[in-house]
């Protein structure tokens, strides 16, 4: 069996799992956040339960529109708060609480080995420690949460061999947005990515979270890295429990394999309106811009900010351009500030954000008026997806979007950096 | 269960936010989730739905984000049923989870025009273009996903289930 196949063989007390079998799997973590929870919480007394079926086993996070944006905001986040304490589960509340993907592994909440649910698409980001994690609806969760077991369909797993070295500029982000230019956002629908090859050794933990996030992105049901020492190490300081470590059997069958060479593979730019339209930035042309936004659960941990500060260390936000940056956590946030980039950041000119998804998905913090061009380093595209149905985003790495915030246009790192 | 409407069309890759938008994701109240119901993709959609209606999209149909609104959004504005090439997979869990017909039947979707009338057998799959005259079949769900739409729901499922763990 292949990575996904055993950990949900495990998972559901059998010998073997074939994909298309439906398996009821048992869950090491479930999530949920502001927007999804009030429907969870809703379901989940429709169900009648006195409690749920481990209350170290679940946590909430309010992250989307906290600090609240407007009145009905503030009422989801109190539901979430009095569920919590009624039940005594984690509630990650301002203050304390960071954009859910990058806190929940950086919190030791999810490890290699688990099976983890959440009620957010980009649940599959803790595939990079080597989870099972995938997203599923508020309703999925209500029952998760009082059962501690969900309805499954084991899924066929395709997996990705990345060859060669990462040239300069080059990471996670590029790889990912590379592949899904590649297969498409429907080309592993229903399935497992597993992501493999030198250039995937190579890669650091904030990396691979990166990749494992966008693997929705391709339609994907979980993104998976396989345990190495970097998983080790990230994993030993923060594991509030005891994990297992599988590994792919040597005569694993997969769906398709898939190989680049990553050697030749430019910084890439997703353009309106999906993830798929990715092309080297080379190739983009002369695109203006309003605003830059560095943050999200795809590319806001500190590498992705020393990234930036790379770029700002040397030049500064262009006037009339709004750089916006957003640490992932208040961990993130305040190793930003012992190394000093919040600094180089402010005096550089952008606006830096206490941990939020804000601006990601057009909640606040930099939504866009009509006709408005963004590029961002989060991992949707869609047409309004950040404010106005008539505004662009463009996806792309962290020091691709701090060059571009330095010109006004997208440009390469390179340029300003020569 | 026997559902007849007129047909909405959409392409490929319909994704959760310009079903719902997230800007209006602040409630979770269904009624008020239908009133902002594809309004990024179709300005049309909200003035010409009537009760019944059906939505028709090609492939990967409710892509992106987990948010379960879409679904309670698209049934709250009166579809019936949405038919498609193919469904993204969380989008097709959280319909089944809160009784929301879906079909795959890539025939019928290249055979329907926009505004064509339909009727459709659920129990038996088949899908009935009135208008043109041509009838299709739908893929069966499999037996584990009849169970949970026939009980209602994953919440009538789940309750069953745990009343029989008790008995
Ligand atoms: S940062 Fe964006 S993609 Fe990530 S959880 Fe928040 S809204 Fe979703």
């Amino acid at each position: 069996m292949n990575l996904a196949e055993k950990i949900l063989a495990a998972h559901s007390g059998k010998k073997i799992v074939t994909p298309g079998e439906f398996i009821n799997a048992r869950v090491d973590m479930v999530l949920s956040n502001d927007i999804t929870a009030p429907i969870a919480i809703n379901e989940f007394r429709r169900l009648g339960v006195s409690k749920v079926f481990d209350k170290n086993k679940i946590v909430m996070v309010a992250d989307h529109f906290v600090p609240n944006k407007d009145i009905l905001s503030a009422e989801q986040a109190k539901q979430m708060r009095e569920f919590c304490k009624e039940y005594g589960v984690k509630f990650y509340d301002v203050g304390e609480m960071g954009i859910e993907h990058v806190l929940l592994p950086e919190q030791g909440f999810v490890l290699p080995g688990d099976v983890v649910i959440g009620a957010d698409s980009h649940t599959c980001t803790y595939g990079a420690v080597g989870a099972f994690a995938t997203g599923m609806g508020s309703t999925d969760v209500a029952v998760a949460m009082a059962t501690g077991d969900i309805w499954m369909k084991v899924p066929p797993t395709i997996k990705f061999v990345y060859r060669g070295e990462l040239g300069k500029w080059v990471g996670g982000k590029d790889l990912i947005l590379y592949t899904i230019g590649n297969i498409g956002v429907d080309g592993a629908l229903y399935a497992a990515m597993e992501f493999t090859g030198e250039a995937i050794d190579q890669l650091s933990m904030d990396g691979r979270f990166t990749m494992a996030n966008m693997a929705i992105e391709a339609g994907g049901k979980a993104g998976l890295f396989h345990v190495d020492n970097k998983t080790q190490l990230y994993i030993k300081s923060r594991a509030k429990k005891n994990y297992l470590v599988y590994e792919t059997d040597s005569d694993a069958e997969y769906e398709k394999v898939i190989e680049y060479d990553v050697t030749t593979i430019e910084p890439q730019v997703s353009m309106p309106h999906s993830p798929a339209n990715a092309k080297a930035v080379g190739k983009v042309g002369s695109v203006k811009i309003d605003q830059a936004v560095i943050g999200s659960c795809t590319n806001g941990r500190i590498e992705d900010l020393r990234l930036a500060a790379q770029i700002f260390r040397r030049h500064k936000v262009k006037p009339g351009i709004r750089c916006i940056i957003i640490p992932g956590t208040q961990q993130v946030y305040l190793d930003a500030l012992a190394e000093g980039l919040i600094e180089i950041f402010v005096k550089a000119g952008a606006a830096v954000s206490t941990p939020t998804c804000g601006p990601c998905l057009g909640g606040h913090m930099g939504v866009l008026a009509e006709g408005e061009r963004c590029i961002s380093t989060t991992n949707r595209n869609f047409v309004g997806r950040m404010g106005s149905a008539k505004s662009e985003v463009y996806l792309a790495n962290p020091a691709v979007a701090a060059a571009s915030a330095v010109t006004g246009k997208i440009t390469h790192p390179d340029e300003v950096m020569k | 269960m026997k559902l007849k409407g007129k047909v909405f069309k959409y392409g490929a890759d319909v994704n959760t936010d310009v079903i719902i938008p997230a800007r209006y994701l602040n409630v979770s109240a269904p009624a008020e989730l239908a009133k902002h119901c594809m309004e990024d993709i179709d300005t049309t959609f909200l003035k010409k739905v009537k009760p019944g209606d059906i939505i028709m999209a090609t492939t990967n149909f409710g892509c992106g984000s987990s948010r379960e609104h879409a679904p309670l959004a698209i049934k709250a504005s009166g579809i019936s049923c949405v038919i498609a090439h193919s469904f993204a997979r969380i989008f097709f869990r959280n319909a089944i989870n809160i009784g929301l017909p879906l079909l795959e039947c890539a025939e019928s979707v290249n055979n329907t025009k926009a505004g064509d009338a339909l009727e459709i057998d659920l129990a038996k799959g088949t899908i009935k273009n009135i208008t043109n005259g041509k009838t299709f079949t739908a893929e069966p769900y499999p037996d584990f996903m009849s169970g949970i739409i026939s009980a209602g729901g994953l919440i009538a499922y789940t309750k069953k289930r745990l009343a029989l763990a008790k008995a």
